[in-house]
């Protein structure tokens, strides 16, 4: 006989749910705060190192403060080194071959720590400057606790159900959520990704206002082809991969972002999108979403073995293209190229990142449209 | 910057006319199919196989396949009559055996294997040769720094390289030395020679996943057998229901075991609001043999643990009602007596039968109708099933005499009664009405034609039985190509140059440099690595500043080392090069 269903905790489960979706709006509305705040705060040094530029030559290897010089902003700020990098990627993207310069070269990172002078500007490597932002540290506060009021509301409807949380559509959003910003919180102890707080917590909030909305599911028993402690192991690593996915998805985005930018900025253009220079260059998001994105292949590469292994374990054939089947596997294609592009000419930069979002947006549509809509053996949405 | 994009733009119109100039050489046969294999095993093409395999798998997700299902398929061309049989020429209902699917994956494999085979002859000789010699200027590396060994710790240019070569074999490097006995030897060294190792185990063991499939589809075979409660099967292939085999598949690779499906319960769903009725749990005790003479084990099967018997595995994969009726003929003869498995239809174990009755005399007798386990009728006369038990139990049929053709010889479907040549006897608009049956009732047929009694209800199970030899191989294939992978992407090979040389005032000044192949994000802390290895192994004050004067300033630009070249590369002979060795960040 199963765990017995605990509805009064299942209740509770949905009221920390809503409180976490409540004060992931606060920290939402901080995140951008923060943008809208550090985007003027540039705009205003940039005012006043363009007065300077007349006197103030700023030399090639020194400081990042160049906010005036020629590549502007985002690039200026890793220094000489990552100027010459930033030129060699917008050439790339025209004829220019694959240089030693696409790697993420270890001094190119290094350099970013001369950053801290260049205001409020990105660093490459993505490390803590010294200006306090308030209200990115509101921000992360906010989200911190809502992160702990979800967690409770993951925990409470585990322990009403008396399994894993995740054996249906509403749990794998809402737990999916609760990974996706968990992990964010923990990269954001090593890196200053606070530039992907209004993404992610905005995405956290529509999967929660989703799962409530479209997928509600009282707790309930699961079906028997889901009793097994492969769904532990399978499906964890599956949403845990999805969240790596779901940052790598964030970065890949304003990847292209900045590198339209950089182009115009080089070009001579207007800077129109201010507040990206939160944001750090183009190359440096494209390294450490190639990093991330290969942990998450690795993850992706072991949902889909041990998804065979359970599929032989429940139905009696590892592989058998069922629409699941397909759309995981399409995923981990999808990816595969992505890594393999990056060791490809022509293919690094922009076409990367554009992989990078095709596999997201699969993913998106595995977990979407394949549950929903699909006729299929894992048609477990609960629904 | 601009400049740059100035000569880029520039160079084509050259490039251009240079090859409108030069005739296209002529090209045999020989030099076709080297230029076609130079094609298919550059990146790039293995690159578009990989994005071209993952878009024509999606058809096979959008489309019926026929190996899931091939009767939807043929439902599916009957209700699609414009474009249904298309589809079906472009074999949209078997992607994943098509032929332009077939094609994608077999070019990407040979792609893999042009690409793999060059690349591990190249590792191997790579293995076994000496790292590359030392560059000339060595402040061109991506990572690069200088220790100074003072004068009076007497460390000459070649002992220092020694020992650096002896720091460097401990921390896994494969070193050679260099003009050990000239005025400034050096030293080679590399490491991570696993990373292409594992690389290459990668993409090999994924040949091996996709050799196992086809082994498995060659010698394997699968069936699915119905057991009501009481019943047994033999593995033999008189006694699968539906058999599949595999290319190769010979009937002498049947063990005879056997399995008896004891009982059967199901536990359905009466707590969680919403889901009553929703089943949580399946639970079959069988009594297996693994030959006819064996002793016989008592096993439990359950889904997501099948049972394992005689190298094959049984699956639990369905399962449903077997109402036991007994149908006596018009001259009061049993002329059938036993369970009858009932096919699932609708919600709650709404399923429907047939009956056959081929030995009721004088004239055959069928049945058809439905079976609910708890019977519902609504104001309009429908009836419908209101829970999954056995609360309720109702049989509802029609029934007909004739010739059932079934002495004919020809198979017939037995979920299936052809009634075209049969005389109706009971069915709702008929006088005689339907027949309603709950367990123990007995129902006269009218004009004589005999009776049926609704005895009593069993359970019945379907078994998916499977023989896969190739799984094993495939798990193990897989295994290995994770670990590949992690290797790979995890394993830095790194190229470590170091040269000595000393200096007129007796100092012994030493540069190295780093350079990593492939990505790698930790080559600075490896630099760091490096260089705090050797200052202990030459008991340099790292942490000490204020060992000279001058360092003060320039410490700042030497200790981050740089790929500019403009400051520190000719720090071995130039005396206002670095000084103090430092620490890093």
């Amino acid at each position: 006989m199963p765990f017995a269903i605990n509805e009064t905790m299942g209740q509770y489960s949905e009221l920390f749910m809503l409180l976490a979706a409540g004060t992931y709006t606060v920290a939402f509305i901080a995140f951008a705060w923060d943008l809208a705040k550090s985007s003027r705060a540039l705009r205003a040094i940039d005012l006043k190192a363009a007065e300077a530029a007349g006197t103030k030559v700023p030399a090639m290897a020194g400081a990042g403060a160049s906010a005036g010089s020629a590549a502007g902003s985002a690039a200026a700020a890793d220094g000489g080194a990552a100027d010459s990098v930033a030129a060699d990627r917008v050439d790339s993207h025209l004829a220019g071959p694959v240089g030693r310069a696409e790697r993420p070269s270890s001094s190119v990172a290094k350099r970013g720590g001369d950053a801290s002078g260049a205001g409020q500007t990105a660093d490459a490597d993505m490390r803590y400057a010294a200006e306090r932002r308030v209200p990115a540290r509101v921000a992360v506060a906010l989200t911190v606790l809502g992160v702990l009021i979800h967690a409770a509301g993951v925990i409470t409807r585990a322990l009403g159900a008396g399994r894993v949380p995740w054996g249906n559509m509403y749990e794998f959003l809402t737990t999916g959520a609760f990974v996706a910003v968990a992990v964010f919180l923990l990269v954001l102890i090593r890196r200053d990704l606070r530039f992907l707080g209004t993404f992610v917590v905005g995405l956290a909030i529509i999967m929660l206002v989703a799962a409530s909305v479209a997928y509600w599911t009282p707790v309930g028993h699961l079906v028997p082809a889901l009793q097994s402690y492969w769904l532990i192991i399978h499906v964890s690593i599956a949403v845990l991969s999805s969240a790596l996915f779901t940052l790598t998805f964030a970065m890949s985005a304003l990847q292209l972002v900045q590198s339209h930018r950089q182009k115009t900025v080089a070009a001579g253009g207007a800077d129109k999108l201010g507040f990206m220079r939160l944001v750090p260059s183009a190359l440096s998001l494209e390294n450490l979403s190639y990093r991330i994105n290969a942990i998450a292949f690795i993850g992706w590469t072991f949902t889909l073995m041990f998804g065979a292994i359970w599929a032989e374990k429940a139905w009696g054939r590892f592989w058998g293209w069922d629409t699941k089947e397909v759309w995981t596997f399409v995923i981990w294609v999808v990816y595969a190229g992505y890594l393999h592009a990056r060791a490809t000419r022509g293919w690094t930069g922009t076409r990367a990142a554009w992989l990078s979002i095709v596999g997201y947006l699969c993913v998106v549509f595995n977990f979407t449209i394949v549950n929903q809509f699909f006729n299929g053996l894992h048609s477990y949405s609960g629904l | 910057m601009s400049e740059r994009v100035k000569a880029n733009k520039k160079s084509p119109a050259p490039v251009a006319a240079a090859r409108t100039e030069a005739a296209l050489p002529v090209l045999g046969p020989v030099e076709m199919l080297r230029w076609a294999w130079t094609q298919l095993t550059s990146m790039r093409t293995a690159l578009f196989l990989l994005l071209l395999l993952a878009v024509a798998a999606v058809p096979g997700s959008l489309f019926p396949q026929r190996p899931a299902n091939p009767s939807i398929v043929t439902q599916y061309i009957k209700d699609n009559p414009d474009y249904g049989k298309l589809l079906d020429t472009l074999q949209l209902y078997d992607v994943y055996s098509s032929a332009w699917f077939s094609a994608i994956y077999i070019l990407l494999f040979i792609s893999l294997i042009g690409c793999v085979v060059p690349r591990a002859i190249a590792h191997y000789r790579a293995m076994r040769s000496q790292p590359p010699r030392t560059p000339k200027r060595l402040s061109r590396l991506p990572e690069y720094g200088t220790l100074v060994v003072p004068a009076d710790a007497g460390l000459p240019a070649s002992d220092a390289i020694r020992s650096a070569a002896g720091v460097l074999k401990k921390r896994g490097y494969r070193v050679e030395v260099r003009d050990d006995d000239g005025a400034r030897p050096s030293l080679g060294a590399e490491r991570g020679f696993a990373k292409e190792v594992g690389n290459l185990v990668f993409h090999t063991s994924l040949i091996g996943v996709l050799v196992s499939v086809a082994v498995g589809g060659l010698f394997g075979y699968s069936g699915q057998r119905i057991l009501v409660e009481g019943d047994t099967f033999v593995n033999t292939l008189v006694g699968y229901d539906q058999f599949t085999p595999g290319t190769n598949f010979q009937s002498s690779q049947l063990q005879p075991y056997s399995i008896q499906l004891d009982k059967f319960d199901v536990l359905f769903d009466r707590e969680s609001p919403g889901k009553i009725g929703q089943p949580i749990d399946f639970n079959a005790e069988v009594t297996t043999r693994d030959t006819p003479d064996s002793p016989a084990k008592q096993e439990v099967l359950k889904v997501n643990d099948p049972v394992t018997l005689g190298g094959t595995s049984i699956y639990l994969t369905g399962n449903g009602y077997a109402p036991v009726v007994t149908v006596r003929d018009g001259a009061g003869n049993v002329a059938m007596q036993g369970p009858v498995v009932a096919k699932l239809q609708g919600d709650n174990y709404y399923s429907s039968l047939v009956i056959k009755v081929p030995d009721a005399r004088p004239e055959q007798l069928g049945f058809v109708g439905f079976f609910l386990p708890t019977a519902f009728i609504t104001e309009e006369g429908v009836s419908f099933s209101g829970d999954p038990d056995l609360f309720n139990p109702q049989l509802t049929l029609n029934s007909y005499f004739g010739d059932l053709g079934l002495d004919a010889g020809s198979p017939q479907n037995v979920f299936e009664l052809d009634v075209r040549d049969l005389t109706p006897l009971n069915a709702r608009n008929l006088d005689a009405g339907g027949i309603t049956l709950a367990p123990g009732s007995t129902y006269t047929l009218p004009d004589g034609k005999g009776s049926i009694s609704f005895d009593s209800v069993k359970r019945y199970v379907g078994v998916d039985i499977h023989h896969n030899p190739g799984q094993l191989y495939a798990l193990i294939f897989a295994l290995l190509a994770v670990g590949g992978l992690i290797v790979s992407l995890y394993v830095n090979r790194r190229r470590v140059w170091v040269r000595t040389g000393t200096h007129e005032d007796g100092r012994t000044m030493v540069e190295y440099g780093l350079l990593a192949r492939g990505e790698d994000h930790r080559l600075a802390a490896e630099a760091v690595a490096v260089r705090k290895l050797l200052s202990e192994e030459w008991q340099l004050a790292d942490s000490d500043s204020g060992e000279s004067a001058d360092d003060s300033d320039s410490s700042v630009t030497q200790q981050t080392p740089s790929r500019q070249g403009d400051n520190g590369a000719d720090s071995v002979t130039t005396p206002a090069g670095p000084t103090g060795p430092k620490k890093d960040q």
